[in-house]
């Protein structure tokens, strides 16, 4: 039987497959355009800064950049599970404060618990608002901007009134070792290579047998030296992140080795990315971002998964005040305001789609690292707070509008 | 009996059925006796009789507002009847929802089609059907599976199945949501519309596919208003007019201008006289 072709595509391998080196990089730029632009920013943003003060590109500051970085991320993550429905949450700054307000107290104040206890607890608690938010706006209809919205301010209140509850005028310390450790403690020198060494290996080595399993099935492979370059690059990167964390940092002591924060950051992005990617979950929050009405006719419970995404929403927030209240050394009942702000804004500048749909949970790394540069470099080269404030705007509108033009381009939402 | 209809206000119902003589009549896969719908007062289909045959095209047409969309949602599990039967390879069956339809083996291709432009064409083939293994995606299965139900469908245009299908042409992507109702093992599948807003060669391409499902032994409904279509891929005729079914047959029976009669008047002299006995 012959078949019917369309005039500009006579190509007769076209279903074999066969992939030429510059249709391979075609395709890396259409699938991430909008990851792309904002790896060449921030490279733009690195050398700028390093530029301006020679101390930019210290392994000090660079770790101090990283862990600035990692609340934005996760944080950022967070958001993606509801930006890849066309969903928002804007209650989840002060959803933060209430998860470490919750770990706080139960673990000192009053209570004493040990971490084991209190740390689940103020997750369940985070998670629980999140759902709740959720099931609010799934039972009702009602838009999660406004939902969200009014959580904000709830929660708020709800923060001030905890933490003055306590009566230590407006702010409780945290004394836990281990709460204080999430984010000051450091793994030790032998262990953060252990463990960036073992990160690298295991993921060439899952990259290679992906590989291996579609060539092996006679299906369309990328070419091996695209795999290789891969690893090679995460190598470097695992070397270079080694060599920056296990270099002397202190002033006055010798300060070494990677902060706890970060392999825990990296447990929840390897984590969400198997959800998202590996997982029917995963796949039904795409579709139903995609296009809802398509997703119900699969026979896919919409509800369900929309209210899972509330739920994983929480949860990753909840991780997020873990390593809040460990940054601030406790809780203040007067937090960051804009903290929803750069969530929304990390995953929206690592090139999450506002529309739905589009995302993925890298970009919160990305954007979360953008962020963080933005301000560090800023501080270090005197700029003051509104300009650093006006300079995020401004590459949050960047990220926005390539979003939109990027969803243009693809055609897709015709 | 015959296939000429009496006028559409006075039709009783043996004006629409088909003429036991038919080929295609005994062998129906899906039958419909005497369906009626009504919206409060307003009837959208009175007493209507369809036979859709296995391995046949059948061509639904009439005019806007003539029951075309009502009848396939009756089938489809949309709309529920208001009165008659429908048989399905003999039995009667009572569809209540698109899922019943589905498990039957019925697959309907809706104009908007349904597509997750966001996913690629094997997330798209298999959504909510997902293979797993031990909970994880099994990735590889599906897109074997994918590939090998275009190529059997002889879909050769896309150049890879992890492309999206937002990226997609208009007659890619109705090959892709036939393509779908094919994987799933459905045995008719009813199309809404599948040629409007394609251009020529992607027409052509949907045609053929058309052909293709009648060729492996699936029914097949078309709804077209594209009688050039219509005339090119279908092996039976039915046309609706008012809600009534009025002529049905082998598309032998009819040619452009008695159609067109039947569409816009409900009755022609020239069908009723070719299939008199």
């Amino acid at each position: 039987m012959t078949s019917v072709r369309e005039n500009d595509e006579l190509d007769p391998d076209s279903l074999s497959e066969a992939h030429s080196w510059w249709s391979q990089l075609r395709r890396l730029w259409q699938g991430d355009v909008g990851m792309v632009p904002i790896v060449i920013g921030l490279a733009a943003l690195v050398a700028y800064f390093q530029v301006r003060s020679p101390v930019f590109l210290s392994a000090g500051n660079i770790t101090n950049l990283f862990m600035q970085a990692t609340i934005f991320v996760l944080l950022g993550m967070a958001e993606i599970w509801l930006l890849l429905l066309g969903e928002i949450d804007l209650s989840v700054g002060y959803v933060t404060g209430m998860g470490a307000a919750v770990a706080v107290i139960l673990m000192d104040v009053q209570f004493h618990w040990p971490w084991f206890l209190a740390m689940p607890v103020a997750l369940l608690v985070t998670t629980g608002i999140t759902t709740l938010q959720g099931f609010i706006i799934i039972r009702l209809r009602l838009p999660s901007f406004i939902v969200t919205l009014a959580g904000l301010l709830f929660w708020e209140g709800m923060l001030i009134y905890l933490v003055d509850d306590q009566g230590t005028g407006g702010t409780i310390p945290a004394t836990n070792r281990v709460l204080y450790n999430l984010v000051n403690g450091n793994l030790s020198v032998f262990f953060t290579w252990v463990f960036l060494v073992a990160i690298v290996v295991l993921m060439a080595l899952g990259m290679f047998r992906a590989d291996q399993r579609r060539r092996s099935s006679g299906l369309a492979t990328r070419p091996r030296i695209v795999l290789i370059m891969k690893v090679a690059a995460l190598a470097i990167s695992g070397v270079a992140l080694a060599m920056i964390f296990d270099a002397d940092r202190g002033t006055f002591i010798v300060l070494r080795g990677m902060p706890w924060a970060i392999p825990i950051d990296f447990a929840i992005l390897a984590a969400g990315s198997f959800v998202l990617t590996k997982t029917k979950a995963g796949r039904y929050i795409y579709a139903i971002g995609g296009n809802t009405e398509a997703a119900r006719r699969a026979g896919i419970a919409v509800n369900r998964y929309r209210l899972l995404a509330f739920a994983l929403t929480g949860l990753t927030t909840g991780v997020a005040s873990l390593l809040y209240a460990s940054r601030l050394g406790g809780i203040s009942d007067n937090i960051d305001s804009s903290l929803v702000l750069y969530a929304v804004a990390s995953a929206v500048i690592g090139g999450t789609s506002l529309f739905g749909g589009r995302g993925k949970m890298t970009h919160a790394v990305i954007g979360g690292v953008v962020i963080a540069t933005i301000y560090n470099g800023m501080a270090l080269i005197g700029m003051s707070a509104p300009t650093q404030y006006m300079a995020t705007a401004l590459v949050l509108l960047a990220a926005v509008t390539i979003d939109s033009l990027a969803r243009r381009s693809t055609g897709e939402g015709r | 009996m015959t296939n000429a209809p009496g006028s559409p206000s006075t039709g009783t119902p043996s004006d629409g059925r088909d003429d036991p003589g038919d080929p295609g009549a005994p062998s129906a896969l899906l039958a419909v006796r005497g369906v009626s719908k009504y919206f409060g007062a307003v009837q959208a289909l009175e007493n209507v009789d369809l036979d859709v045959p296995a391995g046949q095209v059948t061509a639904l047409i009439g005019d806007n507002g003539a029951g075309k969309s009502t009848l396939i949602k009756a089938i489809a599990g949309i709309y529920a009847p208001s009165g008659g039967q429908i048989f399905w390879k003999g039995h009667e069956v009572h569809i209540h929802t698109p899922h019943d339809a589905e498990a039957l083996g019925i697959a309907t291709v809706y104009q908007d089609l349904a597509l997750c432009d966001n996913l690629d064409i094997v997330q798209n083939m298999y959504l909510g059907h997902e293979s797993t293994k031990a909970g994880v995606l099994d990735e590889i299965s599906m897109e074997l599976a994918t590939k090998q139900t275009l190529s059997d469908l002889s879909v050769s245009t896309v150049k890879s199945v992890r492309q999206v299908v937002g990226s997609l042409s208009g007659g890619q992507r109705q090959a892709i949501a036939v393509a779908r109702a094919v994987m799933r093992e459905s045995q008719l599948v009813i199309m809404d519309e599948p040629t409007a807003a394609l251009g020529v060669s992607q027409t052509a391409q949907v045609l053929h596919l058309i052909r293709t499902l009648a060729q492996r032994g699936m029914g097949v409904i078309v709804i077209s208003h594209n009688l050039n279509d219509v005339f090119q891929v279908a092996d039976r005729i039915a046309v609706l007019y008012l809600g009534n079914l009025v002529s049905s047959g082998p598309v032998a029976n009819y040619d452009m201008s008695s159609a067109v009669e039947l569409i816009t008047t409900g009755e022609s002299v020239r069908v009723a006289s070719s299939v008199a006995p």
